[in-house]
């Protein structure tokens, strides 16, 4: 129980936060991106934290769930939760047959190589206009609803997404402790070594890309339906470099770290909007600053400066 | 046949702003194993300091130079605050601060020179040259020959000078370098300073032909560090040959096929050539130490 106690604790501060402030727009309006982005950035950190293969395109697959939510239930009128399920066959099946070519390269090629499908991806978002109605997108999403329960308020939204990040949190802390997650740290000290110890590494790589890419896809399903419209501008190359921003900000290969970056890269513009000209100065300066002083991220830098102090103070009481 | 000369003119010449993008990305990376992700910033801000220089009334060589000497600065302070106190951050944290850099980068020009975009105007007479059915503008050939003789430049430096050859070696083994008296500090900052410089000379060759916008660097970056990993991540001659090749991809893709996808075949020929050759056209294969 102690492992998680951490988990119980920041699930406990997020479902009790709506009930004590229900009309705060901080909570049910910001709270809302700062989980989708939390969701995003632990997918990714599983597989750039733990495994070690960095991805620039993340917001493809994001985008491509939440493009399938569109398109199905708008232009060919399913459900919404088979269209949430067609899209995410089709992002597993994408990312499985893109995987192996894409994770055979190592370090600024693989980046380079996920980087194009990101880019690819948007492109065919803005010029595919018949079918993703172009740089305008596309709106009017039918109404997700829950066991004849419609998620139709803010609040009801904070609970459902506020459910499927912690889920992704609590899996990618139990995810460390497995078999699966000490064949992903192996991959990631050396692959080489990883293979020596009988570990199929092409496999375990392909595996986390693409449940990384499952997550993402069903994220981006749950935002379209949230914000009732989807265009491609959620989905650039900007949003991909600021997924890996959230994940190395706050300490790569650490679930809390994730959360923490998403949490501060989500809330900075929020807080920053009242310098106006100066938010974009502002915002470089502080994500410098805090990468040049603490490289290993926030989080972890915390987390490791409270244990070197109360092992000093153990120390000191003996 | 006519259209594919033409396209392969206007790809040469948006391949050789890439090309020297992508030798400034090199220049860095062999130096110190940083991603630079500000090297658009570069382009951008050389650019737009000569826009203002003109302005305020300086000659159109002397602006040039001042804005050259402008960006190498931002480039050594780059160097000085950001990169060098951070010598303990993993490769991932320093792609981080190039990217806040970057970020700030933009901030910053956003505040002195604003949203507009501004123009420059070309080097010379604007007259088109006829050759056979295609045509070429003077400004083309000035960005075509000011990358060649640039090119040349900085692969003299690096083949026959002992500064060159000094941060050759730092690039190297750094430990070994500083053993044989090497000032390995000083030879980063050189290169930081030579990267800025480069793109800041791209800035200038390419502003006459396409504008310049306290934004428009991130592309062009993006662009460079394409063309860096098509020919090899940290071989300067292979980051020449990414750029002009994907520049030519890039506009006979845009011409033959689609110019709404333009970007999208360049990637996806990028993609299937990293495939084939996982380490770039003129990079080696790397040994993984165990």
């Amino acid at each position: 129980m102690k492992r998680l106690s951490g988990f119980i604790l920041f699930a406990t501060i997020c479902l009790i936060l709506p009930i004590i402030f229900p009309d705060n727009y901080y909570v049910t309006v910001v709270g809302l991106t700062i989980f989708i982005n939390i969701i995003l950035a632990v997918s990714l950190n599983l597989l750039m934290g733990y495994a070690g293969q960095i991805s620039l395109g993340h917001a493809a697959f994001f985008g491509l769930g939440a493009y399938s939510s569109a398109i199905l239930t708008i232009k060919y009128g399913l459900n919404p939760w088979l269209a949430m399920l067609a899209g995410a066959a089709f992002v597993v099946t994408l990312s499985y047959v893109l995987s192996r070519p894409i994770l055979k390269l190592k370090g600024h090629y693989l980046a380079m190589a996920t980087l194009g499908l990101g880019i690819i991806v948007h492109i065919f978002f803005v010029q595919a206009d018949e079918l993703t109605g172009g740089p305008d997108g596309i709106s009017g999403l039918p109404t997700l609803s829950f066991l004849g329960l419609a998620i139709d308020s803010d609040v009801k939204w904070y609970f459902v997404l506020c459910s499927y990040m912690l889920l992704s949190v609590l899996f990618s802390l139990n995810i460390a402790d497995s078999r699966a997650g000490r064949a992903l740290s192996a991959v990631h000290g050396s692959e080489i070594a990883a293979q020596m110890m009988g570990i199929n590494t092409a496999k375990v790589k392909s595996h986390i890309f693409v449940f990384s890419a499952l997550m993402a896809s069903i994220a981006g399903s749950l935002f379209a339906h949230q914000q009732d419209f989807v265009s491609p501008e959620s989905f650039s190359f900007f949003f991909s470099i600021e997924l890996v921003t959230m994940v190395v900000l706050g300490g790569l290969g650490s679930t809390f770290g994730a959360v923490i970056g998403a949490f501060i890269l989500s809330i900075l513009p929020e807080v920053l909007i009242v310098f106006e000209d100066f938010e974009v100065l502002i915002f470089g300066a502080i994500l410098m600053v805090i990468m040049i002083f603490l490289p290993e991220g926030l989080f972890v830098a915390l987390k490791n400066k409270v244990a070197a102090f109360l092992a000093g103070r153990q120390e000191g009481s003996k | 046949m006519d259209q594919l000369l033409q396209f392969i003119i206007s790809g040469l010449t948006v391949g050789s702003i890439y090309a020297l993008v992508a030798l400034g990305f090199s220049i860095i990376y062999n130096a110190s194993d940083v991603v630079n992700f500000a090297q658009g910033e570069f382009v951008m801000i050389g650019a737009m300091s000569a826009i203002f220089m003109l302005k305020a009334g300086f000659s159109y060589p002397l602006a040039a130079f001042i804005a050259i000497a402008i960006t190498a600065g931002v480039g050594l302070a780059l160097d000085k605050f950001a990169i060098e106190p951070a010598k303990n951050a993993t490769v991932v944290s320093t792609i981080i601060i190039t990217i806040g850099a970057s970020i700030f980068l933009r901030g910053a020009a956003l505040l002195i020179w604003g949203k507009e975009i501004y123009g420059l105007p070309p080097f010379t007479t604007n007259e088109p040259i006829r050759i056979g059915s295609a045509t070429i503008l003077p400004q083309n050939l000035w960005v075509m020959v000011g990358t060649a003789v640039t090119v040349f430049a900085v692969k003299y430096f690096f083949d026959h000078t002992k500064m060159g050859k000094a941060i050759l070696a730092c690039s190297f083994n750094k430990k070994a370098a500083y053993l044989v008296g090497i000032n390995v500090k000083r030879m980063l900052l050189v290169s930081y300073g030579l990267s800025a410089a480069l793109g800041a000379a791209a800035g200038l060759l390419v502003t006459p032909i396409t504008f310049m916008s306290y934004n428009a660097g991130v592309m062009l970056g993006l662009k460079g560090f394409c063309a860096a990993i098509l020919g090899g991540m940290g071989n300067s001659m292979g980051a020449v040959l990414g750029g002009i090749l994907l520049g030519i991809v890039e506009t006979v893709g845009a011409g033959f096929i689609s110019s709404g996808y333009k970007d999208a075949i360049a990637f996806f020929v990028i993609m299937l050539v990293l495939f084939v050759k996982p380490s770039g056209i003129l990079g080696k294969g790397e040994a993984e130490r165990v």
